[in-house]
């Protein structure tokens, strides 16, 4: 029987010649993974372990992005946890303050993450490098120090969903909205335990940072993974970015998919996720009534890269953020951040009345730089928009698109680039 | 190994933000997190609660962040067992590994009402409602699982192996 993208990845990694859906196995681990959140928890477990150290002190990498820089004394005190653990293993990658950027932009940026790897981390969002043809997932703490010590991990082998994509995408539409709509087809557990395999030849008509965001968002769908399969647009962004050697992996014809959806880009609309659940869709012509409202995030791990501040710049630039609306704008890592400013998009969000943060998952989960008060309504580049997740149980988050924030930004209301008047 | 409570009942999509939210994620101690468990959802759960008593909630129960924080906080709370019809994987995962039992029952998660007295037996899976007088069988843990629960989760589960 033929083997998914996925379940080939998994196969190598437990050194099986082939592996079925259901099956429990035990995988060699290419990465480790850990925030400032997590990894505190992480090290007290490793405390209690008989194997002392690192498996591996190369393939493991802990970037503090979550309250970062320190928010407050008890977040300030979980960062010197991690920083000291990653002194005394002598751990290489350690991003601090400076260095640091939020995880799932900067890992693969830094060459990190690869093709064929297996990568658990300790963070929902791990799934991102799927975007490079990487079996990557989230995981709790736990498996996050077993990881550590031992460099393997147990995984029940996923069936998958494929989702063949065609067609290209129109002007204001992104990788944001792909996944929106996949999500509010299929709904918050429409994947869940499985793989989300993309094909098609409609991914060559997005670009990585599309792809980056779609695999981002699987477990918004209950996904274990979501991949891509690796062509010349992946292999360039590899080449660019990593020494690793990689290995591409492609589904059989044969695979065995649990379900199949052929999703036509090019009819696709700029997509919004109304609260309190990611599958709560509407895309931006479905909007009758105006819906004010009171700020707008763009960034975060899901929509923080080069191609989301090109777009929101593009949308802001001669244009003012509305008077009563605040717009803050988090370029995901410094090294985004530096090429914002030499293209001069830091300068536009400035002049259109934004603020740029460095970079932090901040507001995106209520930690701090942008919490949202009683009653209070945020457009958001982020991905869950959860009761309570950017504040106060009752404030309220639309996910959406940065050119969709954008555009809101600049009306005060939920509303499309396509509905301004000209700057 | 029994679980034996009264049971508190939630709807669809419980997510770990609701279970415990970011705000706390500062600290990192099953006490202080407890305090603030199910605050967003059921502000007056932690009030409530009593050692032993049962959580019963419907699909994808435990969706959103990875955060181990959230099957800690249930288990510090004093909860001896969840009860889902379906458990978002990272949850699942994590709950298994940090020894708290949860266990798949789309029956019982239909059946089975707030205040209800339950009684969960883990070798057998069943799950008994003492005030409906009604049975159900929940889904066993795999071979694979039962091991790192026999154990007391992952890390002791490791050490056995060494």
């Amino acid at each position: 029987m033929g083997m998914t993208m996925t379940q080939k990845i998994l196969a190598a990694a437990a050194g099986l010649p082939e592996v079925e859906a259901g099956q429990l196995i035990e995988a060699k681990l290419d990465l480790v993974l850990g925030n400032d959140i997590t990894s505190p928890v992480a090290i007290k477990e490793m405390d209690k372990m008989k194997v002392k150290g690192v498996f591996d002190k190369d393939k493991i990498a802990l970037v503090p992005d979550h309250f970062v820089p320190n928010k407050d004394i008890k977040s300030a005190e979980h960062c010197k946890c991690v920083r000291e653990f990653a002194r005394r293993n002598e751990i290489t990658n350690y991003f601090e303050v400076g260095e640091m950027g939020i995880e799932h932009a900067l890992l693969p940026e830094k060459g990190l993450t690869v093709a064929g790897d297996v990568i658990i981390g300790a963070d929902s969002h791990t799934c991102t490098y799927g975007a490079l043809g990487a079996f990557s997932t989230g995981v709790g703490s736990t498996d996050m120090a077993a990881g550590m010590a031992t460099g393997k991990a147990w995984f029940k082998v996923p069936g998958a969903i494929r989702f063949n994509l065609v067609g290209k995408p129109s002007k204001w539409v992104s990788g944001k909205d792909v996944i929106l709509h996949i999500i509010g087809m299929i709904g918050v557990d429409g994947a869940l335990y499985r793989s989300m395999e993309f094909t098609g030849e409609g991914i060559h008509n997005l670009s990585m940072d599309d792809r980056f965001t779609i695999a981002n968002m699987a477990i918004e769908a209950g996904g274990k993974n979501g991949i891509f399969p690796v062509d010349d647009i992946a292999e360039a962004y590899m080449k660019e970015h990593s020494s690793r050697s990689y290995r591409i992996f492609t589904a059989d014809e044969d695979a065995e998919y649990d379900e199949e959806y052929t999703i036509d880009l090019s009819t696709l609309k700029p997509t919004v996720a109304f609260p309190h659940l990611p599958e709560n869709t509407h895309t931006i012509d479905e909007i009758r009534e105006p819906i004010a409202i009171d700020q707008v995030v763009i960034g975060s791990c899901t929509n923080g890269r080069l191609d989301d501040l090109r777009i929101a710049a593009e949308v802001l630039s001669g244009r003012r953020v509305a008077k009563g609306v605040r717009c803050i704008v988090i370029p995901a890592t410094q090294a985004i951040y530096l090429q914002a400013m030499e293209e001069g998009l830091l300068k536009t969000f400035i002049e259109a009345g934004a603020v740029v943060s460095t970079p932090t998952c901040g507001p995106c989960l209520g930690g701090y730089m942008g919490v949202l008060a009683e009653g209070e309504r945020c457009v958001s580049t982020t991905n869950r928009n959860f009761v309570g997740r950017m504040g106060h149980v009752k404030s309220e988050v639309y996910l959406a698109s940065p050119a969709v924030a954008a555009a809101s930004a600049v009306l005060g209301r939920i509303a499309c680039p396509c509905q301004l008047p000209e700057a | 190994m029994n679980a034996k409570g009264s049971v508190f009942k939630y709807g669809d999509n419980v997510d770990t933000d609701v279970i415990i939210p970011a705000r706390y994620l500062n600290s990192s101690d099953p006490g202080e997190l407890a305090v603030h468990c199910m605050e967003d959802i059921d502000k007056d759960f932690i009030k409530k609660v009593k050692p032993g008593d049962i959580i019963v909630a419907e699909k994808n129960f435990g969706c959103g962040s990875s955060r181990e924080h959230a099957p800690i906080a249930i288990k510090a709370a004093g909860v001896s067992c969840v009860i889902a019809e379906t458990f978002a994987r990272i949850f699942y995962r994590n709950s298994i590994n940090i020894g708290l039992p949860i266990i798949e029952c789309p029956q019982a998660a239909k059946g089975i009402d707030a205040g209800d007295e339950v009684e969960v037996d883990f070798d057998s899976g069943i799950i008994y409602d003492r005030t409906k007088g009604t049975q159900f069988q929940g889904q066993p843990f795999p071979e694979f699982m039962q091991k790192i629960i026999a154990e007391g989760g992952l890390i002791n589960y490791i050490n056995s192996q060494e």
